[in-house]
């Protein structure tokens, strides 16, 4: 397609920015001055002369059976260019990411409220919702399989797929499960040595990643048969992967380009529109754009997990672990998205970040009719964290230790093993990371004298004038893997050119990585920056016509990517500096590349680059692969499974007022080892944003179902956290390397979004002296045993 | 779908007695969120921006006659002295962007047992009337006799609000109301009070539980009793705890809230008896700072 | 129907607007100004913020028609003749406040509104005109940052400009 029929598409060209910052500085976002002028286009702003407008008829029921849909109505409406359903897909009928489950249309039943059915393209977004509602389609209805019990008696309640159209070793509406038993595992003996055991059930609702972009693109369908796809998401390849063979196309011909991405947080990692947008577009031959509204983009992406949770832990009298025995129900909703992933997560990061000698696992992920669930920021590990966090809490009260000291004497460090056998090879600093959230000063107590209702519980809806409020102090710690594990090698793709433009040497990165918003394309100019000794670093804009990055998830990018950017920009400075030998002659073996220059540390610059290239340019691709990894035994969950870990500490300090339970956070502290900080006030702000999601997740985040039904799919009732729920970050950042790491970074992003939440409870517990084993925590559980 | 504009007053009145079904829309916030989400599709739209005396208010010193368009912002800068309790509600009203287009008007029109003006505007007294006009006449609405179904108001099909009249606040008001979040919330439920030492009465007004906004009829007369039988409107004693927490039950009582994804009826009747303890005695603590000052 | 206003200071027009059109859609997908975005269009986020009259509103909650005639100011008018960054905009792109960059373009606006009212707001002021804008990416830390950082420098400038 002609650039120009795009509006606003400054970013799908190449962004170019000077600066002198390399690895370890702060340049400004090569991307902010679009974004802040309101130029930068985001898949929502797509736009084409001729484009019309995909929308999805979605099942209003959690389980039916369809008998019959009629689109005859809808195609005689004005304006509609094609209505479709699983007929008309020309190639597979199934995509998926780890098990391809899920059809693109629904095909003779609907597992989840929500499921798309049919499709519609129209003239104008409100021609095409008119469309839709003339669609009729007949349905059986029947009782949805929600609860586990259900689930888990497939004899009386039903199956959510049929056994026999199982495509992993799912059984039972098991869609995966992990079990791991380390030292003794836990048995009567083991349970013996044990001066004190503590257990409790604890559960997590749904959680939404809620980024504010929609799901949205434009499938323009090009004249060589293929489809442009222009679109926000995680990782380009593995939607193409997906995409092709449901439309009966060779990958090569189905070329996507990333649009500006309003955020992710694993919502993105699964297909949305795309096979919608596309398949639209195949059979009206015009460009067509779906943009999901707010309650669309509920139904149509992944949930984290809800969790429920039986955990016992049993120490000794002076506070050491013995044994940990846990059991990790999850709810995969309707199609396996990422289930087998997030079990093995939570099975191999369950018992937190701590030596336990006598460990018992058992994760499942289960089929049901509720929303698909898949990824989300610290999938698995927020689940579990949420569990082991509130046991050390209780088992201090039961020991009568100071909560962080009980911590500090079960803490893993260098050299520990993982209840999987792995050995930590890096720096764990995990008792460090919790005294320096202890020994951060504490914000001052509440000012009663000058109060601020925008300060206290319920801010401006004027709740209480001090009375009722009582303040609360809570820490914990997380762990999270960094990468895909198991066996993946989730390797990424960079292409590094180096010329001379405009009389400069420019460096140009070229990688197929989803810039979300976390800073990717900041680093991976600094990176060629710090490779290659140059000022100018263009970002081209992120496509199929590379090699795949893998995804925006798992913290990996800046390890992964931006670990590829660092090999080619390697790769083009020996290139650059073997052709100086070539020319020149050079002996010398300490060259490297400087201020423009070739540079030798002792006889100084040997000729500037602008010489040596002249017009030619060094245009170079790499591969980064991350060490390998294998997958956990099925039974014992036993191997090499993560590529590396992360650790990050947190202290909240609440003010509840009690008698109404509303909650305010007043601070929340996080400590983190990043390794090394590429660019601390990205890293900070990762920090940051991630402590917020889970602040969101301790005290208001849920999408509430019944009976297979979401009841809150808008920002209405499904509440995130506004400026005034959100307090002062403070952020505290350790730099330990990880010689396994490029540069010894650690990845950051997900980290703070396992660690806060259980501190913020832990916060509220300590205020109210409740017991709270659910979240979020909602103003309900703080007063129900109050008197009225 | 059709879209009007009428430019004055009589042309929106004729307007609305040629297409009675037309919907009005004012500072769209209600309107407009049906409108994107497919919720409505009226068969035309009739637009009051254009009419000038909808964003005026006047007061003539006992009566604050509000143009039904005024934005709660305005309320809040303009109104806090003559009508404390409603620039309160006014303050937690959705947000900045939301108080700057959403007024009184478009509340009472959508008249969701939800809406932040109702209880302010119910406490405020039984002299608060809804102006409301069409090409038959102008008529004032008691409050009481405003709400009279979820979602449902005593308005005629042909009538659009012109202006609420309001008595000027003559002791203390306050609002709380209950959200899960601390900025941006729809009620949990929402609690509104008014001193009237004028006439010795009491206001009261509840939100978010029960199919309507209502009075806490039991609690206003209980409470109305003991000031006047203990002389306390003339001494600005304290009203003890006892008086206090008998109020509370009694608002508690006249709720019969649901639960809903929002809260649980429980915490909301809960949650109103502690609201209405609490601003009893805000209200009732600056009610006897005035008596003593004055004394 | 039709629909002319002003944009930017430009006179606009749009044509065979649906009635049930929101002002958002009209200048996102009419006009060409794609800046103000389109994440709730229920009034929830606060991204869509633009200035009717000179008062920040969400544009996805004002009828199209209902800005016949009048003068609207998007995210892309902050911005100076020569393209220079405004002050507002500047301050978020140095204090880290953008990630994502959906929520900015409204944030920008209301903060410019902020800033206009008061220039030198106290945190809880800022917290609380904010209210109306989620960021799901920042934690809202940098956002605090950047309107402190343009309130300075409006101040400062102020000072050197009397
Ligand atoms: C994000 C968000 C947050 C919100 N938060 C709150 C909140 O905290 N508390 C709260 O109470 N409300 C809240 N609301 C709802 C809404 O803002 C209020 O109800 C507001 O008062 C509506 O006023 P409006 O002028 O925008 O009404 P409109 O949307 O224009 O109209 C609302 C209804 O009133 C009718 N109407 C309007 N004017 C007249 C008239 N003059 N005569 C007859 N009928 C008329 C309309 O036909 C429509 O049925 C929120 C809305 C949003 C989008
Ligand atoms: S899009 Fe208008 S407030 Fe969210
Ligand atoms: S930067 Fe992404 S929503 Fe604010």
């Amino acid at each position: 397609m002609s650039a120009r029929t795009i509006q606003g598409q400054k970013n799908l060209q190449n962004i170019n920015q000077a600066s002198k910052d390399g690895i370890g500085g702060s340049p400004l976002r090569p991307d902010g001055n679009l974004k802040v002028k309101g130029e930068f286009a985001y898949s929502s702003d797509m736009w084409h002369e001729d484009m019309l407008w995909g929308t999805a008829l979605r099942s209003p029921h959690p389980r039916a059976t369809i008998l019959s849909v009629d689109i005859s109505e809808a195609l005689k409406v004005p304006g509609v260019y094609a209505v479709l359903t699983h007929q008309d897909i020309p190639g597979s009928k199934y995509y998926g990411l780890e098990i391809q489950d899920q059809p693109a249309l629904a095909i003779d039943k609907v597992r989840y409220h929500g499921e798309a059915i049919a499709l519609v393209a129209a003239d104008h977004p409100e021609t095409a919702r008119r469309a839709v509602k003339k669609i009729k389609v007949e349905y059986e209805v029947l009782t949805p399989i929600v609860t586990e019990e259900q689930c888990l008696d497939p004899g009386t309640y039903g199956y959510v797929h049929e056994p026999h159209e199982y495509k992993s070793h799912a059984y039972g509406n098991i869609c995966h499960e992990q079990r791991l038993v380390s030292g003794l595992g836990v048995t009567d003996e083991v349970r013996a040595l044990a001066d004190v055991i503590v257990s409790g059930d604890y559960e997590v609702g749904m959680q939404d990643q809620a980024f504010l972009g929609p799901e949205s693109g434009l499938a323009v369908p090009a004249e060589d048969g293929g489809i442009d796809l222009y679109v926000a998401t995680q990782w380009l390849h593995v939607d193409r992967e997906q995409m092709a063979p449901v439309l009966d196309l060779p990958e090569e011909k189905v070329r996507l380009t990333l649009a500006g991405v309003g955020g992710a947080f694993g919502g993105r990692e699964d297909i949305s529109m795309q096979i919608h947008a596309c398949l639209l577009a195949q059979h009206t031959g015009k460009p067509v754009k779906i943009v999901y509204a707010r309650d669309e983009s509920f139904y149509g992406h992944v949930h984290r997990h809800p969790a429920r949770m039986h955990y016992e832990h049993g120490a000794t009298r002076d506070g050491k672990l013995v044994f940990a025995d846990c059991r990790i129900v999850l709810d995969g909703g309707a199609y396996a998205s990422a289930s087998p992933a997030v079990v093995g997560n939570a099975a191999s990061l369950g018992h937190g970040p701590y030596v336990i000698p006598n460990v018992k696992m058992h994760a499942i992920a289960l089929y049901s009719n509720n929303p698909s669930c898949g990824a989300m920021r610290g999938f698995g590990a927020v689940q579990a964290a949420f569990g082991y966090e509130s046991q050390m809490d209780k088992l201090a009260a039961e020991l009568g230790l100071d909560p962080v000291e009980l911590r500090q004497l079960n803490t893993m460090s260098e050299g520990d093993y993982m209840p999987t056998g792995q050995q930590i090879d890096s720096p764990a600093p995990v008792a460090d990371l919790l005294r320096r959230a202890k020994e951060m000063p504490l914000p001052p107590p509440l000012d009663t004298a000058h109060l601020d209702v925008r300060q206290l519980p319920g801010a401006l809806s004027n709740t209480s004038h001090g009375e009722g409020i009582v303040r609360g102090v809570g820490y914990s710690v997380g762990i999270k893997n960094v990468g895909f594990s198991e066996g993946f090698d989730d390797y990424s793709t960079a292409r590094v050119r180096l010329e001379v433009i405009g009389g400069e040497p420019v460096a140009m990165v070229h990688t197929a990585m989803a810039e979300v918003g976390q800073g990717g394309v900041t680093v991976h100019a600094q990176i060629a920056r710090t490779e290659l000794g140059v000022e100018q670093v263009t970002i081209h804009p992120a496509n199929t016509e590379v090699g795949s990055a893998g995804s925006t998830s798992a913290s990996r990018q800046t390890y992964m990517t931006g670990g590829a950017v660092k090999l080619a920009a390697e790769a083009v400075k020996r290139a650059l500096i073997e052709k100086g030998r070539r020319r020149y002659g050079w002996t010398h073996d300490d060259i490297t590349l400087a201020g423009g220059k070739v540079v030798s540390a002792r006889s100084g610059a040997l000729v500037s680059m602008v010489d040596l290239l002249g017009d030619e340019a060094i245009d170079l691709t790499r591969e980064h692969h991350h060490r390998p990894t294998v997958p956990f035994d099925k039974e014992t969950g036993q191997g090499f499974g993560h590529v590396q870990y992360t650790f990050c500490a947190n202290r909240a300090v609440v003010d509840v007022d009690v008698e109404l339970g509303l909650v305010k956070v007043v601070e929340l502290t996080a400590v983190q080892d990043v390794g090394k900080a590429l660019n601390p006030l990205s890293v900070v702000g990762q920090i940051q944003g991630g402590c917020t999601q889970a602040l969101g997740l301790a005290v208001m985040e849920e999408i509430i179902v019944r009976d297979g039904k979401v009841r809150n799919a808008s920002f209405t009732d499904y509440l995130i956290p506004t400026i005034l729920d959100t307090p002062p970050i403070p952020v505290e950042i350790l730099e330990l390397p990880d010689p396994h790491a490029p540069y010894g970074l650690r990845g950051v992003g997900e980290a703070p979004t396992v660690s806060a939440t259980p501190s913020i409870v832990a916060a509220i517990r300590n205020a109210t002296g409740l017991a709270l084993n659910r979240i979020p925590v909602r103003p309900e559980h703080l007063t129900t045993e109050l008197p009225g | 779908m059709e879209f009007l504009r009428p430019a004055t007053w009589d042309e929106a009145l004729a307007a609305k007695a040629e297409y009675p079904t037309a919907l009005p829309i004012a500072g769209g916030t209600d309107v407009m969120v049906e409108m994107n989400f497919d919720v409505h599709r009226p068969s035309a739209i009739l637009d009051l921006n254009r009419i000038t005396e909808l964003t005026q208010w006047s007061n003539d010193g006992g009566v604050v006659r509000l143009g039904a368009s005024v934005p709660y912002a305005r309320i809040i800068d303009e109104l806090s002295g003559p009508l404390p309790g409603l620039a309160l509600a006014a303050h937690t009203v959705g947000s900045p962007q939301i108080r700057n287009r959403g007024g009184v008007g478009g509340n009472l029109g959508a008249a969701s047992p939800a809406g932040d003006s109702h209880p302010a505007l119910l406490a405020a007294g039984r002299d608060v009337f809804v102006e409301a006009a069409s090409v038959r006449g102008t008529r004032l609405i008691p409050i009481d006799d405003f709400y009279v179904g979820v979602k449902r108001n005593s308005l005629a099909a042909d009538e659009l609000i012109r202006a609420v009249h309001i008595p000027v606040a003559d002791g203390p008001q306050q609002f709380s109301k209950i959200g899960t979040r601390n900025a941006m919330v729809i009620a949990v439920c929402a609690f509104g009070f008014a001193l009237h030492p004028k006439d010795g009465t009491v206001g009261t007004g509840i939100g978010s539980a029960a199919p309507t906004p209502r009075r806490a009829v039991e609690a206003e007369e209980y409470l109305r009793g003991v000031l006047a039988e203990r002389g306390l409107w003339e001494s600005g004693d304290l009203l003890g705890t006892e008086v206090i927490q008998r109020f509370g039950e009694l608002v508690k009582a006249a709720a019969s809230p649901i639960d809903d994804v929002r809260g649980t009826a429980d915490y909301r009747r809960h949650a109103l008896a502690v609201m209405a303890r609490r601003t009893l005695t805000w209200t009732w603590n600056d009610y006897s700072k005035q008596i003593r000052s004055a004394a | 129907m039709r629909v002319t206003f002003t944009a930017n200071g430009k006179p606009v027009e749009a044509d065979d607007v649906w009635e049930g059109e929101s002002l958002l859609y009209v200048l996102r997908e009419r006009v060409g100004l794609p800046g103000s975005k389109n994440a709730c269009e229920q009034g929830e986020c606060g991204s869509c913020t633009v200035y009717l009259d000179g008062v920040p509103v969400c544009s996805c909650l004002v009828a199209a028609g209902q800005v016949q005639d009048r003068e609207v100011r998007t995210v892309e008018g902050l911005t100076d003749e020569n393209g220079e960054l405004g002050l507002v905009q500047q301050a978020f792109v140095d204090a880290g406040a953008v990630q994502c960059g959906f929520c900015t373009p409204g944030l920008l606006v209301q903060t410019d509104a902020l800033l206009d009212q008061d220039a030198q707001p106290s945190d809880n002021d800022i917290r609380e005109a904010l209210s109306g804008n989620l960021c799901r990416c920042t934690g809202y830390e940098k956002i605090m940052d950047a309107v402190r950082l343009a309130s300075a420098r409006k101040c400062a400038g102020k000072g050197a400009s009397e």
